[in-house]
């Protein structure tokens, strides 16, 4: 060893308080800000996230861009391909495909945000309550989800709007809204219920041990972002399969009133065409369906990587 | 496990109930009587005739009852628009249809949706992920109504094998069973894939490496075994949603299935047939699901031990 | 006896989001055979990461060796393919986990858990194996073992498991054991036995240990020799005997300090180390233990501390030993 580099003044002791031992020195991000950083760097939920954003703009400025009403008739302009004038063409009845299309991206849109979140809502309240409540009445309330679990989905939605709606004109947004929700709350209440006896759990450690930490940062540093984040997906995925239900029932013949368009009716219509040669009619529907679905799954899926904290690196 | 198996057909009988109740109620609270909805007037007499026939003039309670006697012995009555045909005749000619159009599905499913999550989950953030990720994202993101008809057009039109529409030879099942299929898959890919990357991080998977045994034997035997109990207790919801798939594929092939039945029931308002359809679909999904269940805990030792134990 | 393995100057660092986080330092030690050398240190320290990295077990990429060799009967694991490392593992060099509780596969039968790996590497018949299996489930005392033998893990406690592994990691007869925290997750009771069994089973077969631990009470018992690590690096080492009776690193200290004895004064309270570990994602140019040590000075901050030797096998980094440090010498003869 080489002595002679070193002076007497390095051999000081160093002086300091405990506090200083404790310093961290990885620089600590907020919860969310971390969250968003994740789903930032997601590069499929990012394109999920702007693809949905164009959508949803669309559906809203689409119908005005058009010089067309949705339900104006041109016996003279029928199925025509998508041209200067029409963009995205015209339908078997002469009407504007391309005002058509967004209205029906609207209405596909608000059934599956609706959907969410009246599952949302009902989850909650149900959920919350069985969480609370006596064991008993608990274990009662989770068997009645259970029944209402396993009768199928499909039956049910297909049932329901057999049974509201008129015969050849379809079913309203109501109906419809209210099929895709009545089994579809169950998934959410199970969720909400777990979160809430994870809280107990919390409340009790906290009462028995006493862990110096304060309510409120246990409900923010635990709670909050351990029942949220499985929320915020839930009701994300909740709305592509509302989409997709909305859409099979178009398909069916049950879609939204005439002459409503949602895009299930419109691949319907477009299906119809389909054996004289025309597919165009059924392509469209079909693109805006499937980037919904897409942009909602690849969001879900990014925001429910970018939630779990076990992948924090 | 004997008592766990009672429990599980109890809560399915319980559901089976629920679910004729549910469609007797819907389906008696429909404005008007059934006859009605057609344009032209029937005279009252036949009106009378009609409503003997199909028991209406009873109380709803009485109706109720006999329904649930007529169900118990597997009787779902006539076909109110299908003239001389029991619903019962309906289903005997449906369902062998979808059934081997959705077994052929979800074997096809089974097969290539776990193996492309776990190539995914082996392949991490590299090209063989991305690929079977974009397959799997398309599968769940495309209705299944969509790549029928792509098929019809693209595949079926051009293809002089393969037919538009039709059933009977094994040709006729192919795209509709490959359309119908690609949801399913495109799930237990994107399952198998989360809970493949899970166990891969298991201790168990390190203990296996640390004996030394090749890559692939750890990949076999340690963790697909365990990546897989997942996908399978997903299995029976897949299957009911197939259902709701096979109503749609049915239509654009033109494949004369129970779907296909239910479809054109809904749309001429024929009560008894989709009462007797949807009361027959429940029954079948449940008794699938029931079954999903049952196998899953003999694959899975530890919910063997635990349901004992209780 | 010589030298079974020979770590000189090992670096393992992972690539990660943030930048290289460097988990092991440079560190050199060595393993004589039928000898247990205890590798001490908190969570973090970087103990666990170089057990895997002499089995060959971390997942590279992220991890990397840096730089330094690995030498197990002489010849370089560093350097060998995964064709290679896979006829070492599990028949030369075995290794036991922390958590007994996750770490044999939920859905396979004991039995065949514990044979799988010398079926691979010896080709022994279905009915020998299953004979070995009871063999070895007879040998690490789990009784009926040929009842247990046909029963999956959680049919097994905690102990049970733990006996569970250090069969299967047995079987082969390996050179050399690592056990990485092998009692940490057990109750206290139980902790005692599994340590027994591990002697007994040394004393029979002449196995080398690598025992790592962040606990000196479990190490006095077991080992003969102790190296303290911290902060990637190595502090202190020597026989089990010079640690405990004459520590020099001011870390020793600390980690001898939060032991409990039996001779300790009621009086007398248990010690924590203030503070946490630094971390290794930029690490101190100076000593690692710097932020928490009672005993810094300034030079400590920027300048690694050499190793300097009290006896043949008895050194430690510390600037303590300085001629320069003030105070540093007081008890410190032998």
């Amino acid at each position: 060893m080489d002595h002679t580099a070193y002076t007497k003044d390095m051999f000081e002791k160093v002086k300091r308080d405990e506090y200083h031992a404790d310093r961290i020195t990885r620089p600590t991000i907020s919860y969310w800000a971390d969250v968003w950083r994740r789903l930032k760097m997601n590069k499929l939920a990012m394109t999920g996230l702007v693809i949905l954003i164009i959508i949803f703009i669309m559906s809203i400025l689409g119908p005005y861009i058009s010089k067309f009403d949705y339900r104006e008739q041109d016996w003279d302009k029928i199925n025509l391909r998508p041209n200067k004038e029409y963009w995205f063409g015209t339908d078997e009845l002469g009407r504007d495909l391309f005002s058509r299309a967004w209205l029906g991206t609207r209405y596909s849109l608000l059934i599956g945000v609706a959907a969410a979140l009246i599952d949302f809502g009902i989850g909650i309240l149900y959920g919350g309550i069985a969480g609370m409540a006596s064991p008993r009445l608990d274990a009662i309330m989770m068997r009645i989800a259970e029944v209402v679990y396993s009768i199928p989905y499909m039956l049910v939605v297909v049932l329901i709007s057999v049974v509201f709606s008129d015969a050849g004109s379809g079913t309203s947004m109501f109906v419809l809204i209210l099929a895709m929700t009545i089994t579809g709350w169950v998934p959410m209440a199970n969720l909400v219920r777990g979160q809430v006896l994870a809280l107990k759990e919390y409340e009790y450690s906290l009462a028995s041990e006493s862990l110096g930490a304060s309510k409120g940062w246990i409900l923010r540093k635990h709670i909050i972002p351990n029942s949220f984040g499985p929320i915020l997906v839930n009701v994300t995925l909740t709305v592509p399969r509302a989409i997709f239900a909305e859409a099979t029932l178009g398909f069916m013949g049950l879609g939204l009133q005439v002459p409503k368009p949602s895009l299930g009716t419109l691949a319907n219509d477009g299906l119809a065409v389909m054996p004289i040669g025309i597919f165009y009619q059924i392509l469209i529907p079909s693109i805006l369906i499937s980037f919904i679905m897409f942009s909602f799954n690849v969001l879900g899926d990014g925001l429910r990587d970018a939630l779990d904290p076990r992948l924090r690196q | 496990m004997a008592k766990y198996i009672l429990k599980r057909i109890a809560l399915a009988i319980v559901t089976i109930w629920a679910v004729i109740t549910i469609t007797f109620v819907l389906m008696h609270s429909v404005p008007g009587n059934p006859f009605a909805t057609e344009n032209r007037k029937i005279p009252e007499n036949i009106m009378e005739n009609l409503m003997k026939k199909y028991g209406l003039d009873k109380p709803k309670s009485e109706q109720y009852i006999m329904y649930l006697k007529n169900i118990a012995r597997f009787d779902f009555g006539e076909s109110m628009k299908q003239d001389s045909e029991t619903v019962n005749q309906i289903i005997a000619r449906g369902f062998p249809v979808s059934a081997r159009l959705g077994v052929q599905a979800i074997i096809i499913a089974l097969i290539f949706g776990p193996a492309l999550g776990a190539i995914a989950a082996l392949y991490q953030n590299k090209a063989p992920d991305y690929i079977s990720m974009i397959i799997s994202i398309i599968g769940v993101s495309v209705p299944s109504f969509v790549l029928g008809s792509f098929f019809v057009q693209f595949i079926a039109s051009k293809v002089d094998w393969i037919p538009i529409s039709g059933w009977g030879e094994f040709r006729h099942t192919i795209l509709p069973s490959i359309a119908l299929a690609l949801m399913p898959l495109a799930q237990f890919a994107r399952l198998m894939r989360s809970s493949m990357l899970e166990v891969l991080g298991q201790d168990y998977i390190k203990t296996a490496k640390s004996k030394g045994i090749s890559r692939f034997a750890v990949i076999m035997k340690h963790a697909i075994r365990n990546a897989i109990l997942p996908v399978v207790s997903i299995l029976g919801t897949t299957i009911s949603n197939l259902v709701a798939g096979s109503f749609v594929i049915e239509k654009i092939f033109g494949i004369p299935g129970l779907g296909q039945f239910f479809t054109t029931s809904v749309f001429n308002r024929d009560y008894t047939l989709i009462m007797g359809v949807t009361v027959f679909y429940a029954m079948v999904l449940i008794a699938m699901m029931l079954l999903v269940d049952v196998a899953y805990t003999l694959i899975d030792p530890r919910i063997r031990l635990t349901k004992e134990g209780h | 006896m010589g030298k079974l393995l020979e770590v000189k100057d090992l670096a393992v660092s992972f690539q990660t989001y943030f930048g290289e986080v460097e988990a092991v330092r440079g560190i050199s030690f060595h393993v004589d055979r039928g000898e247990t050398v205890a590798l001490v240190g908190e969570s973090g320290c970087g103990k666990s990461v170089t057990a895997n990295s002499i089995m060959k077990l971390l997942p590279m990429p992220p991890a990397f060796y840096k730089s330094g060799q690995i030498f197990f009967e002489g010849e370089d694991i560093v350097k060998k393919s995964e064709k290679e490392m896979q006829k070492i593992r599990g028949d030369k060099i075995s290794m036991i986990f922390q958590d007994p509780m996750t770490s044999l596969n939920p859905t396979m039968k004991v039995g065949k858990q514990i044979v799988e790996g010398i079926i691979k590497h010896h080709g022994l018949s279905k009915d020998e194996a299953k004979k070995k299996a009871i063999e070895m489930l007879d040998l690490v005392a789990v009784p009926q073992p040929e009842k247990r033998v046909n029963q999956y893990p959680h049919e097994f406690s905690g102990g049970m498991r733990q006996r569970v592994m250090i069969a299967l990691a047995m079987v082969s007869n390996p050179e050399l054991l690592i056990a990485d925290e092998p009692t940490t997750a057990l109750d206290v009771t139980v902790q005692a036995q599994i340590l027994d069994l591990m002697k007994q089973i040394q004393d029979k077969y002449g196995t080398s240990i690598i025992l790592i631990t962040h606990d000196l009470g479990v190490v006095a018992d077991m080992s003969d020799r102790v190296i303290v690590m911290y902060g990637g690096k190595l502090m202190e080492e020597g026989t089990t005997h010079e640690i405990f009776k004459n520590p020099k690193h001011p870390y020793t200290r600390k980690l001898l300090d939060s032991v409990p004895r039996l001779d300790m004064d009621r009086s007398e309270s248990l010690h924590s180390i203030a503070g946490t570990p630094p971390d290794l994602y930029k690490p101190p140019k100076g000593c690692p233990f710097f932020e928490r040590c009672d005993e810094a000075m300034i030079i400590c901050k920027d300048h690694m501390p050499e190793k300097e030797y009290h006896t043949n096998s008895h050194y430690s980094c510390c600037w303590l030993n300085h001629p320069m440090a003030k105070g540093a010498t007081e008890g410190s003869e032998i």
